[in-house]
């Protein structure tokens, strides 16, 4: 019975770091769409009316969405709980531009067609703008601070210690990374309207969607060969991946390279950056020939495989330290107790499957594209 | 080896933010349970002007909905920003409700708004109505595991502190979620949403009437809201009643604060109706004292004590001290999880190993072999809230609690008897109470949260020992960040809700039910 308890601990710490992939890619996805959405809104709004048009084909949907990120963070808390306190106070001031961002978006989208004033609307553009862009900046930049290593320590309470400055957090990799997401993100934006909307803000979103496929492939390629050239790092001893441990009984070893290691072992890993390829270059397609549907769904495919090559690289790292590498948060040391993460993954058993269900009837109700002249119509409503 | 002024700052910028998240969760709380109260009316009358009315008090929610979203993602977050130690010292118990919600009640309720707002056309009546509903049920749950989560803060039940991962972790579920104190908590806040809500429609329409606009729509808003706002204000003096009953026993430290209890006496004990604390002298300046009420109030009985402040002092220093070689022990067993001579010691200990934190802050260079008998009373001091706030916010709560239960139950008299239309004294009465739920929310949470302090998990981890470690300069950036951001997010919301106040409820007829029907 113990010795089954405890495989059963070192599997279930697995399962959980799958599942914060799938929380991450639900980010990327979800989030990501509505957030290209803003990023696009005047390039693809040249009137007011075109900008309305763009805004509620996310309207009833990206409170919904939002919610991923929400989930990211509670579940972050309560499966990885030490990842949750290191990560979000040693980033604490990106954390704030991401959050500060981030909470303008609710009242931009609830605000801003309230007042027919001209002024008024411009400037809530110019949050959705920012809350479009900017957090996906810092969502991307963040994962590149991840894989080079931030610099922290415990002290042998295991109360965390950021060393670094906060500019050291948007160095050239990260700011590289946080491209890739906005360009991700503008990609999902564009099929998303394409699809929603009628010509000409259909066709603009098409082209900028098309664009943005194009510079995301440009970006993975570069961030690959950066990786493949950095430093990662390697468990050299610590307690059995079935013990209930903490980071402070382990040796861990900076590798020249080491970020292709896993890939090295396993090639079948390939897999994901092969993905993000496949996935990208047929979605171009789709889009170019029409179908921004097909091209919505691909683009959810290459963030499976961005999230995927990340992960595949890192395993069974979280978050190393770069200062005190044997400090770095693995799979291993840094997950909750046995006990939480059934009963976590009980209640994601349950309800993300009622989730998935409910929240494609909520797409479904709202399907097809919108109409300018409801809109126009309902210039009082909201 | 702590900044106090971190401490102190992070606590501010969190009990601020809270706050301002908590002026925005009521409104929602009730006014989503009244709305689907309007539209059933609607639904199962056909009554247009009852389909007029929910879409008029959509409108209001959604503004305030908004900010409740804002403000909410800061909470969310600021565990882990600002209270790192906090956060994984808990994690494994507090973060599973905290996740839970996300699953069973922000999903739920972000994915239904949008289609309560956006969906009149596109639904069924029958449609519309569930899709209603499940808002509601959604902001409902929302509240239930939050609050879960809060009273393992207040009553870590459920919880047993590992000596190896040295971080406390959950021992059995059930005991979470229906720890006493969670049960209680949650029904009074949630009817406290539903008063709020009714206090709020009350005063706009009675508003209307003043203006003399839109009389039917106002005289029946007025009726459901002020039948619904009788029900709650009943309801949370009851559960508040309860709630005091479970604190006495969970955290009695914050009963003799909520008291201004400093010294010790025999049954019955008199309430301080009264009293001006003073922490510094541990009495009283002076009180208004009720003989026999307050073993009445807390115990139910003639014959009950509770422990004053000066006994729970003796008790804390006892505390502290075998709180001492718990923290020792549990060094030891940082550097050697094997250490079983350590493990031992920390079994026999480890029940205080909270207190040994505390008294920690004060030992010199940290080190707690040369905690001095001084050191020791001064943490002991610390367990003593600032009784001040808490008897005072308490006495607020309560005073405008009895205030809200006499003005429902006026106003559902004098609506069911078409009495308000024509009382301009009452009206005006109707727009002043809006406020006072509000204020009640706010002093309601400052009893909880101020009455836990030293601890952030009561008797387990001290907020001192909670705070990230950041710089006063990242702090100040923050706190000065939050502060600028929030009062314009105030100064548009009060704006946009007055501008649509006076606009009113648009005309309905055939035409007007395709206008309606939402966009941004
Ligand atoms: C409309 C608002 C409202 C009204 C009229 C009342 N309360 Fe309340 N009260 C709250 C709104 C509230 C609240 C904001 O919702 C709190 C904060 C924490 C909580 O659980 O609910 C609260 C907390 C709170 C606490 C502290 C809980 C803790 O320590 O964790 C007690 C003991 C009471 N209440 C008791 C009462 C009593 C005896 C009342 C009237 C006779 C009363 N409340 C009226
Ligand atoms: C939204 C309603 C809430 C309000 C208005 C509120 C208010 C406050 C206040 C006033 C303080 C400061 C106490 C002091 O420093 O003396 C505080 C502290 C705190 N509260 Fe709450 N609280 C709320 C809900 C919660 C919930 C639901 C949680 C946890 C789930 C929580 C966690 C904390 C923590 C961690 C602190 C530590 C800061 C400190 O102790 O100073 N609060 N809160
Ligand atoms: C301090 C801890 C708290 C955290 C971390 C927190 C977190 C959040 C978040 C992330 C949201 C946005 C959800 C969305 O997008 O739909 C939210 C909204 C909400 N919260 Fe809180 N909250 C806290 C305190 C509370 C308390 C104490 C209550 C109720 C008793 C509450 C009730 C609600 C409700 C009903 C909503 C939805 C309605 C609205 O946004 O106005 N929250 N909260």
């Amino acid at each position: 019975m113990e010795a089954y308890a405890f495989e059963a601990y070192a599997a279930l710490k697995v399962v959980w770091w799958l599942l914060l992939g799938v929380l991450l890619t639900g980010i990327g996805v979800m989030v990501g769409m509505d957030m290209g959405v803003g990023t696009l809104l005047r390039h693809v709004g040249r009137t007011d009316a075109e900008r309305r048009v763009a805004i509620n084909i996310v309207g009833p949907h990206w409170d919904g969405n939002q919610v991923w990120f929400i989930l990211g963070g509670g579940a972050i808390f309560a499966a990885w709980p030490l990842v949750y306190a290191t990560a979000f106070s040693g980033f604490y001031i990106v954390m704030l531009v991401l959050l500060w961002s981030m909470i303008v978006r609710p009242l931009g989208f609830e605000y801003r067609s309230k007042l027919p004033s001209e002024r008024w609307r411009n400037a809530w553009d110019a949050m959705l703008f920012i809350s479009g862009f900017v957090p996906m900046l810092v969502f991307g930049a963040a994962i590149g601070n991840v894989l080079q290593g931030v610099p922290f320590q415990f002290d042998w309470r295991l109360v965390s210690t950021y060393t670094g400055s906060f500019i050291a957090l948007f160095n050239p990799f990260a700011l590289l990374c946080g491209l890739m997401s906005v360009a991700l993100a503008v990609y999902m934006g564009g099929a998303t309207l394409a699809s929603g909307a009628a010509d000409p803000v259909s066709a603009r979103a098409r082209r900028a969607g098309i664009a943005a496929g194009l510079l995301a492939l440009a970006i993975f390629t570069l961030a690959g060969y950066l990786v493949s050239q950095m430093d990662g790092f390697r468990l050299v001893s610590g307690p059995p991946p079935e013990a209930a441990q903490t980071p402070l009984h382990q040796q861990v070893a900076r590798v020249p390279g080491g970020l292709l290691a896993n890939f090295a072992a396993w090639p079948l890993l390939w897999a994901f950056p092969g993905l993000v390829y496949g996935a990208l270059l047929l979605g171009v397609l789709a889009q170019v020939l029409r179908r921004p549907l097909v091209g919505w769904w691909l683009g959810a495919f290459a963030w499976v495989g961005v999230i995927g090559t990340v992960g595949a690289a890192m395993f069974p790292f979280l978050m190393p330290s770069s200062t005190h590498p044997s400090h770095s948060l693995t799979v291993w040391n840094s997950g909750s107790s046995l006990r939480t993460l059934s009963w976590m993954l009980g209640f994601t058993l349950v309800f993300m499957p009622l989730i998935v269900w409910y929240t494609s009837w909520a797409f479904w109700v709202m399907r097809g594209k919108v109409d300018p002249k409801q809109i126009e119509g309902s210039e009082h409503a909201l | 080896m702590v900044n106090d002024l971190v401490v102190e700052l992070s606590r501010i910028q969190f009990a601020a933010t809270a706050l301002y998240h908590f002026l925005f969760v009521p409104l929602t709380l009730g006014l989503t349970v009244l709305l689907a109260v309007m539209e059933t009316i609607y639904v199962t009358t056909g009554r247009e002007i009852y389909k007029e009315m929910a879409q008029f008090w959509t409108k209001l929610l959604l503004i305030n909905f908004a900010l409740g979203v804002a403000t909410g993602l800061t909470m969310e977050f600021q565990f882990g920003t600002n209270w790192s130690f906090y956060s994984s010292f808990v994690g494994d118990t507090f973060g599973a409700p905290l996740a839970i919600e996300g699953l069973m009640a922000f999903f739920m309720e972000s994915t239904f708004i949008g289609l309560m707002v956006f969906g009149w056309d596109r639904l069924t009546k029958a449609q519309h109505l569930i899709v209603t509903y499940l808002v509601a049920l959604g902001s409902n749950f929302s509240a239930l595991w939050i609050l879960i989560a809060n009273s393992f803060m207040q009553h870590p039940a459920g919880a047993e502190f590992n000596p190896i991962t040295m971080r406390m972790e959950l021992a059995n579920f059930g005991e979470l979620f229906f720890n006493p104190d969670a049960q209680a908590k949650f029904v009074h806040t949630v009817l406290a949403g539903y008063v709020t809500a009714a206090i709020f429609v009350c005063g706009i329409s009675a508003w209307y009437m003043l203006k003399r606009r839109h009389l039917d729509f106002a005289r029946r808003s007025f009726r459901v809201a002020s039948v619904f706002g009788v029900m709650g204000a009943a309801g949370v003096l009851t559960l508040g009643d309860a709630l005091g009953y479970v604190g006495a026993h969970v955290q009695p430290t914050k009963l003799a604060a909520m008291e201004a209890l400093w010294e010790a006496e025999p049954a019955p004990m008199a309430f301080n109706a009264i009293a001006f604390p003073n922490q510094a002298e541990q009495r009283n300046d002076f009180a208004i004292r009720v003989p026999a009420m307050l073993s009445l109030l807390v115990t139910h009985s003639l014959s009950g004590t509770v422990p004053a402040i000066d006994q729970l002092e003796v008790q804390a220093r006892e505390r502290i001290r075998n709180g001492i070689p718990a923290v020792q022990a549990m060094e030891k067993l940082s550097a050697d999880p094997k250490d079983a001579e350590a493990l031992a010691r920390f079994k026999a200990h480890g029940k205080d190993v909270g207190y040994g934190f505390l008294v920690q802050r004060y030992a010199a260079g940290g080190d707690l072999s040369k905690v001095t008998d001084a050191d020791v009373a001064r943490a002991a001091r610390d367990t003593i809230p600032e009784v001040w706030i808490v008897f005072w916010a308490f006495r607020a709560m309560v005073g405008f609690g009895l205030l809200m239960l006499a003005y429902t139950v006026l106003a559902m008299l004098m609506s069911l008897g078409n009495r308000v239309q024509h009382n301009r004294w009452f009206q005006w009465g109707a727009v002043l109470m809006i406020p006072v739920p509000f204020l009640a929310c706010e002093m309601g949470w400052l009893v909880a949260e101020v009455g836990r302090q030293p601890w952030t998990v009561y008797e387990m981890l001290p907020t001192w020992l909670s705070v990230s470690t950041h710089s006063e300069a990242y702090m100040i950036f923050s706190l000065s960040g939050f502060i600028l951001l929030y009062t314009i997010f105030a100064i548009i919301e009060i704006f946009l809700m007055l501008h649509f106040i006076r606009k009113g409820p648009e005309p309905h007829g055939p035409a007007g039910a395709t206008r309606l029907a939402g966009a941004y």
